[in-house]
């Protein structure tokens, strides 16, 4: 089967004052559709500079990037954004803000306005539309990016690490939103943590990225039955493939500190 | 009192006049009591006489509307030109490159030294002032949009690119409104700064205006005129502050107390 993202001989350089600094370093991932991939790794392994240029807002220095088999040269529409600072318009209303990434479209106001509470509804903020950004709590904002990056139908959904501010009982329930949201919508999903337990709850697919330079250290498979309750990260299979996971990190940040260390 | 403690509100306002109140009697005291001749201090009551004759006379109302004209004329002027021209050299590194250390430069240029080139492109009209307090007002105020807008974060561009908005439409879309609360305050600031160069403008060659009252009575050692004019200035000044804090407050709520 075709792959819905294909990514070859990718290479990041980027220009320090301490001469080149290679991020990313012929760094091969294909994605199937609809499939969701964690990707994880150590601070400054370019897991985030790799969401970036699959998003089209970072230029690579070489490789190719195919998305259903074009190009990929440029943000589109076809692929939806979550940042982790939320990113919200704040002097725009909860609605304003959704509806704001339907300009672009070709619908109609009717259409339009069915659309953003559908996804309003979808996230559980239904009761908010009118709401200012300011006066919400970090996880409603992050529910309203979810909706804005959703509502336009992309078929990827790029995601940087968006419930890293969150405490961790916020994160846990955003974290189950995201799976039913998932479920609903189906889409492709990239999503960028550093949080072993969050990978392996929402993903077919974790990839771990070594450190610098950024390449795939490991790509397993997460055989774990959906849909899955929160709970199963108590389990004794979960542990298993997150001792695995953890193990190549701590590999990984020893190796980056040691760098640093030299350095 | 503890650091930044909040105070209620009828303290504050009771401080903003109570602390002035206590420098007018200062002030009264020491020139009634005949401790300063009143050429070089008039008293607050001769002040006070000289504001009346001008309102009675109308060269108060006179003085005030020219200058006001100026005023906003100039700073309009400096405005229309410091929005589009900041808010490119914040967002584009070759705009920046190429204004940013030019405006800088000419920022720290003394406006009075320009006078006389002023009268030659200008005339000894209104434009002439007008063009003073241009040149006052621009090279700091497009330097401070550039920078309120450098303050928006990356993340909203970046949010508005992979929803498909052209370069412009981000500008105008996302980077205006969000930088829009730090723009009208460096409007607030810059008006204000507006008001100050209003003396210099009217140095040469004005028949009438706040300025021109003040220098005139120079000549005749007019000190409760000059007094009164500089403490007028500074009122109008305080209330044009006002109505900024004012309006801003009312269009930009959306702003305020967020993170």
């Amino acid at each position: 089967m075709k792959p819905k993202l294909s990514i070859r001989d990718l290479n990041m350089v980027f220009e320090a004052e301490g001469g080149p600094l290679t991020v990313i370093d012929g760094l091969n991932l294909d994605v199937a559709t609809n499939e969701f991939v964690a990707i994880v790794g150590t601070s400054g392994c370019g897991k985030s500079t790799l969401l970036s240029i699959v998003g089209g807002l970072t230029e690579p220095t070489s490789g190719t990037l195919l998305l259903d088999d074009r190009p990929i040269i440029g943000p589109g529409r076809d692929r939806g954004f979550v940042f982790q600072n939320y990113s919200l318009f704040e002097w725009m209303t909860v609605e304003r803000n959704i509806d704001f990434a339907l300009e672009k479209s070709r619908m109609g106001r009717a259409e339009r306005r069915e659309l953003v509470s559908e996804y309003i509804q979808t996230v559980g903020l239904a009761g908010f539309e009118k709401a200012l950004p300011k006066q919400l709590s970090g996880g409603m904002r992050q529910r309203v990016a979810i909706a804005r990056a959703l509502v336009y139908r992309p078929s990827v959904l790029l995601m940087d690490e968006p419930f890293g501010a969150l405490d961790a009982q916020t994160r846990g329930m955003m974290q189950e939103l995201l799976l039913k949201v998932w479920d609903e919508h189906k889409s492709t999903v990239l999503f960028v943590t550093h949080d072993v337990d969050e990978a392996l709850f929402l993903a077919d697919r974790v990839v771990v990225l070594s450190s610098r330079p950024g390449r795939i250290k490991n790509d397993l498979n997460v055989d774990i039955p959906r849909p899955r309750p929160y709970e199963v990260i108590t389990e004794s299979h979960f542990a298993e493939l997150k001792r695995g996971v953890l193990h190549d990190i701590r590999e990984e940040t020893l190796k980056m500190m040691a760098i640093e260390g030299a350095s | 009192m503890r650091l930044r403690a909040p105070i209620s509100r009828r303290l504050y306002v009771g401080a903003s006049i109570a602390f002035p109140l206590v420098l007018l009697i200062a002030w009264w005291w020491v020139t009634t009591a005949g401790y300063v001749r009143p050429l070089f201090l008039p008293s607050p009551q001769s002040v006070v006489a000289e504001g009346w004759r001008q309102i009675e006379e109308g060269i108060l109302w006179r003085d005030a509307s020219v200058s006001i004209y100026r005023i906003v004329a100039g700073w309009s002027a400096a405005t229309v030109l410091a929005l589009p021209i900041g808010i490119l050299m914040g967002n584009y590194r070759l705009v920046e490159g190429a204004l940013e250390p030019l405006v800088s430069t000419i920022r720290y240029m003394p406006v009075v030294a320009l006078i006389p080139l002023s009268i030659l492109w200008a005339g000894i009209g209104d434009a002439q002032k007008i063009l003073i307090l241009f040149i006052g007002t621009f090279f700091q105020q497009v330097l401070m949009i550039m920078n309120n807008t450098k303050a928006v974060d990356m993340t909203l561009i970046r949010a508005g690119q992979t929803l498909g908005f052209s370069n412009g439409e981000i500008l105008r879309r996302i980077v205006l409104p969000a930088s829009m609360p730090g723009i009208w305050d460096t409007f607030r600031i810059t008006i204000g700064w507006t008001w100050t160069y209003l003396v210099v403008a009217e140095l040469v060659a004005a028949q009438d205006g706040l300025g021109r009252r003040i220098m005139d009575a120079q000549r005749y050692f007019a000190t409760d005129t000059i007094i009164f004019g500089t403490i007028f200035i500074g009122l109008l000044g305080f209330a044009t502050d006002y109505l900024f804090k004012v309006g801003g407050r009312k269009m930009f709520g959306w702003a305020e107390t967020t993170r």
